[in-house]
């Protein structure tokens, strides 16, 4: 049985200009140990499905209008109050993408390493403080006994992160949700965070979901990629299968436009016009305006992630049918 | 070499700042760049990569004359602009723009587009008023917009959109050099590639020289012709692209490119992971600003600091330890 199991989850928000589909009936699930990315770009709903799980969506104007989220028997998403708490923070936790406004400048460092502790288990502030201690340390912050007397301020960026991973860390969870959690930092310091992540992983044995518009940085950490596009998963894979073997034409036409992956001053690929209106309900693939491959059929189609190889699933209709096949 | 459009010289701009308690303040300075010698020829593409605060930004305020420099010169088509009027820094300014990091907030949100294109055309007297809106309009179209959209305001427009505002404005005084600050850093993949493009070809079409800021060390490497590498207010490393990225001489710069995340899982490499965070440019190291970070770091590193040095004849860094490693 999967640790998260995730059915059509569909969350909405209700504005003035109208309904944003933000999430569109996303399915998925989450193993043990395992690191799942979900990438795409900004407005993808690839962290509104995690703020969802977590119940982090302001309700209203948001609404999550259908789905299931199975975490330990328990429904996330139709639970009581008492029960998401009792899970919330302690068997999964989450981590941000700015460290710098998700910690409380008015509280010591320690303060709120140990909250989630104290909040979640019996255990007195001395023992708790010194488990924050450990951690801080585990984390890699030398004199950990003085840093958690310390104010945020007084900690750089990538301190401030691995604080932040502390804090999540503190009460073993079985899942890890990391929104971005290396995109406001420089490439030395998010190469110390995600070596971290990696290796606090392993010793936990604890599973991760990555939430990345960096498709390098899902190629190093990941065990599975999915891509989000408009809402919808439109690409699911193991990492290596998708870096070379894409089977869906936003996640093609995606590589095309990385300069890493493209010879020295060749015009990059580009894909013509624009992200969806998530306002606007559209029938078929949300790919298929911007899509070379699309014909008529695609724009009515029903659109489903659906197995084309093994343990690779992919949205597009003419994948499935056989009539695109990969480079 | 074709002609040298930009040449700087040991230029330094330090920062005078106050801290401390609220009466006894204690002034310090930051030397946000300190040293920094660089030229550009035309039609030339140089890239500057470096982590937060190591300068880079600065350099290119100095460079318009954004803010002043500490020590140096700066010398652009024959003019040493540290010397110059205001005037003359006037008349130096139409050849050459910025672009910055952030469409959301360069752009003033009042201003339609017409405005925010003309103002410069305006302000320089390039052309008559009447000629104004026919070289607006052309000025659109250069960057892949549509005359259409002359009277929409900033929030009408993505953020790639913006980006393409921005470039336009900066082509508006037909500039010979452009500096642009992190020009695709805030946009998707997809639109990033849409806004290399346009630049690339913009460079090639107006012989065009540019000054490319970014961390993003594949993006630099795809654009540019030569590369700096910047640390704590100090160029460690400059030389052609290719083999900057390639065959890196100083030990940050081996790091810094390693450090970089591969798309390529099957890749196996041994990375190289820096211990710390960059220092600050209040209190930097003695000798070699690098050496409490760098693997490589002797007695010596902590007492000498190092200057450029060639390896190759086009390729040069910072080390004192160079070739030993």
């Amino acid at each position: 049985m999967p640790l998260l199991d995730v059915t059509d989850l569909r969350t909405s928000f209700h504005t003035r200009s109208g309904i944003y589909r933000a999430v569109d009936g996303v399915s998925f699930s989450v193993e043990q140990g395992e690191t799942l990315g979900i990438v795409g770009e900004s407005g993808s709903g690839k962290s509104v499905t995690c703020y969802s799980l977590m119940g982090l969506v302001p309700q209203p104007p948001g609404r999550i209008e259908s789905g299931r989220a199975l975490f330990g028997g328990v429904d996330l998403l139709n639970c009581s109050p008492a029960e998401a708490r009792a899970i919330r923070g302690k068997r999964i936790a989450m981590i941000f993408q700015d460290p710098m406004t998700s910690l409380n400048p008015y509280l010591r460092i320690g303060e709120q390493i140990i909250e989630p502790l104290v909040i979640h288990e019996k255990i007195s502030r001395d023992d708790a403080w010194q488990q924050a201690a450990a951690m801080l340390e585990a984390v890699g912050i030398n004199d950990p006994a003085h840093r958690l007397t310390q104010y945020p301020h007084e900690f750089s960026g990538g301190m401030r992160q691995r604080a932040m991973i502390a804090m999540a860390l503190i009460t073993r969870p079985e899942l890890l949700i990391a929104d971005e959690p290396t995109t406001a930092l420089d490439v030395t310091v998010q190469a110390q965070i995600l070596d971290l992540i990696k290796k606090l992983q392993r010793e936990m044995k604890m599973a991760v979901i990555f939430i990345t518009h960096d498709l390098a940085v899902v190629s190093e950490l990941c065990d599975r990629v999915q891509v989000m596009y408009g809402g919808r998963l439109v690409e699911r894979a193991p990492t290596r299968r998708l870096f070379t073997a894409p089977r869906h034409p936003y996640t093609q036409a995606l590589q095309r436009s990385i300069p890493a992956l493209q010879h020295k001053g060749t015009t990059l690929y580009t894909i013509p016009g624009q992200p969806p209106d998530l306002s606007r309900a559209q029938a078929g693939c949300a790919f298929a305006p911007r899509c070379e491959f699309a014909l008529e059929s695609c724009r009515t189609a029903e659109i489903n992630l659906a197995p084309v190889a093994d343990g690779h699933a992919s949205a597009c209709v003419r994948v499935q049918a056989g009539e695109i096949l990969h480079e | 070499m074709s002609e040298t459009l930009l040449e700087l010289h040991d230029v330094a701009t330090h920062f005078t700042v106050e801290s401390g308690g609220l009466w006894r303040g204690t002034k310090s300075v930051v030397r946000a760049v300190d040293g920094v010698s660089l030229s550009i020829a035309r039609g030339e593409v140089v890239g500057m990569v470096g982590e937060s605060g190591c300068g880079k930004s600065t350099l290119a305020r100095t460079i318009m004359q954004l803010v002043p420099a500490t020590a140096g010169r700066i010398v652009f088509q024959g003019r040493d602009l540290t010397q110059a009027t205001a005037a003359e820094v006037k008349a130096a300014r139409r050849g050459m723009q910025m672009v910055f990091q952030d469409p959301f907030a360069s752009l003033n949100p009042r201003m339609t587009i017409f405005a925010t294109l003309a103002e410069p055309l305006r302000v320089h007297r390039v052309c008559a008023s009447e000629a104004v809106p026919a070289r607006v309009a052309r000025l659109l179209e250069l960057v892949g917009l549509s005359s259409r959209d002359l009277h929409k305001y900033p929030h009408e427009f993505s953020g790639g959109q913006r980006q393409r505002i921005a470039i336009a404005r900066a082509l508006a005084l037909e500039p010979q050099l452009i500096i642009a600050d992190e020009p695709v850093s805030a946009l998707d993949v997809s639109i990033q590639a849409q806004i290399l493009n346009l630049l690339a070809s913009l460079v090639r079409e107006m012989n065009l020289s540019l000054l490319f800021i970014a961390h993003d060390l594949s993006v630099v490497k795809h654009i540019s012709d030569r590369v700096a590498v910047m640390y704590l207010g100090k160029i460690v490393e400059f030389g052609p692209a290719n083999e900057v990225i390639e065959r890196p001489g100083h030990p940050y710069s081996q790091a810094l490119i390693s450090a970089i995340p591969t798309l390529d899982p099957a890749k196996a490499r041994t990375r190289l992971v820096l211990a710390g965070d960059p220092p600050s440019p209040r209190q930097p190291p003695s000798g070699c600003a690098f050496h409490p970070r760098c693997p490589h770091a002797q007695a010596q590193c902590r007492e000498i600091t190092p200057r450029l040095t060639p390896i190759t004849p086009a390729q040069a860094a910072a080390c004192v330890r160079l070739g030993e490693f």
